[in-house]
């Protein structure tokens, strides 16, 4: 729905479509929307506007984009599973051949990259690369289908791409950094310590520089996973949401907004798979350092 | 775009998600794909191994046929002189049994002819003294002529 109507103005669509449906508390004596006080010790309820969102504060779940997540975290759960079951030494067909042609990729990226033994590694990167697929696929569905269906049935809000939720590319970033401490840790030992320490300048006076150029660059990679994802999915989104709102420029407009649309969904095929590749072959990446001693 | 508990959820699920893929999925399709390839392997291993297989017998084949082949024309060979010599063998039989029979019968005519001029001569002198008789009847004496007819035939 792109029509910029009497009481709704195209900076009103586009925030609309930019707000999570959001589940969280509010602290006390916060004033509602309909002019309601929240009782003492707070409420917890769906927010309404961004005024109500920014007093929940960190106690608050985006509800739309982790059911997404987890929803389609569970399709590949099941799709793969699926093949799992039926993966035999026979020759296989159709879909079955289709996954395990995907799981060979993986395999060989991980092989390239990767040189330790690490049962871990490859899964894990098989996870991201189809979870982050299917999460950066749903920015094709055309921007306006979920929502307008939500509301009707009473949903205020909707953001059905969970990849433009910096919640949940960070989530994923830091993960993914969880992983690499663990495995820093467990692979190196007390070496780890020593690289953060003595590294690049080998001196002790250096110590505290050294300390905080290695924390700065390994804080760096988790954040620039989370956010290079974030970025890219949250401007596609953005210029998809702004070709919608041109439709309600005017008759003039319906054409080339409609070309618009199609050649920016094409080129988005192209970059919903190499961000999600991109973010796969980072992981492999930062986990290959975390196992390398020097 | 704020960080709240969603981030805390998504680290949750992230995790799960990829205990779940390393538990469940990941080593099922890896091993069937191994074992396809060991398959696949092994299947080129034995067609290699049944055309070597299959070179080697065309050989010793050949080998065979030509082999016998020279017995064949061996025999052959042998089957040929023998044949010759009892041909050789044969004839010459024949011709010491022609030459016997010829002198047997060469021998018989001599014989016959021997017998047939006694035979003759009997007859003659018998026709002779016949004629002797009848022609000098009367005047000769058989008697007295008798020794010189006997002389006359000797003579013969």
């Amino acid at each position: 729905m792109a029509a910029a109507g009497e009481e709704k103005t195209v900076s009103d669509y586009i925030v609309h479509h930019l707000t999570n449906l959001t589940y969280g508390k509010l602290p006390e004596g916060f004033e509602r929307h309909d002019g309601d006080t929240v009782a003492a010790g707070g409420e917890w309820t769906f927010a309404h506007g961004a005024d109500e969102i920014a007093a929940m504060g960190f106690n608050a779940v985006h509800v739309d984009s982790l059911g997404w997540s987890i929803g389609l975290g569970l399709v590949f759960c099941m799709l793969f599973r699926w093949a799992a079951v039926r993966a035999s030494a026979d020759a296989p067909s159709g879909l079955l051949n289709f996954i395990e042609m995907i799981v060979e990729f993986i395999d060989n990226q991980v092989k390239d990259t990767f040189h330790g033994k690490n049962k871990l590694i490859a899964p894990l990167s098989l996870t991201i690369f189809v979870w982050v697929f299917l999460m950066n696929l749903m920015d094709l569905i055309p921007v306006d289908v979920v929502p307008e269906l939500m509301l009707f049935a009473g949903v205020e809000y909707q953001k059905i791409v969970p990849s433009t939720d910096p919640n949940i590319t960070m989530g994923m970033a830091i993960g993914v950094f969880f992983l690499m401490l663990f495995y820093s840790i467990k692979v190196k030992g007390f070496g780890f310590v020593r690289e953060l320490t003595m590294n690049p300048f080998n001196h002790w006076a250096f110590i505290p520089v050294n300390l905080f150029m290695e924390v700065v660059g390994l804080l760096a990679k988790p954040f620039s996973l989370g956010l290079r994802l974030f970025g890219n999915m949250y401007a596609g989104e953005m210029i998809f949401i702004l070709i919608a709102a041109l439709f309600g420029a005017g008759v003039f407009w319906l054409l080339p907004a409609a070309l618009l649309q199609l050649g920016w969904a094409i080129f988005h095929i192209l970059v919903i798979t190499l961000q999600a590749f991109i973010f796969m072959v980072l992981t492999i990446v930062y986990l290959s350092m975390a196992h390398e001693d020097h | 775009m704020n960080i709240n508990l969603t981030i805390i959820g998504q680290i949750v699920a992230f995790l799960a998600f990829v205990v779940f893929c390393m538990r469940y999925v990941w080593p099922p399709i890896l091993a069937a794909m191994e074992e396809r390839q060991q398959k696949i392997a092994d299947g080129l291993a034995a067609a290699d191994r049944a055309s070597h297989d299959l070179e080697l017998a065309q050989k010793e084949a050949v080998d065979r046929l030509s082999e016998a082949k020279k017995e064949a024309s061996a025999i052959v060979d042998a089957a040929n002189k023998r044949a010759s010599t009892v041909i050789d063998e044969a004839k010459a039989a024949a011709v010491v049994e022609a030459d016997r029979v010829k002198e047997l019968a060469s021998a018989e005519v001599e014989r016959e002819k021997a017998q047939a001029r006694e035979q003759l001569l009997s007859q003659v002198s018998a026709l002779a003294m016949a004629g002797a008789e009848k022609v000098l009847a009367a005047e000769i004496d058989a008697e007295k002529h008798a020794a010189l007819l006997e002389q006359l035939v000797k003579e013969q």
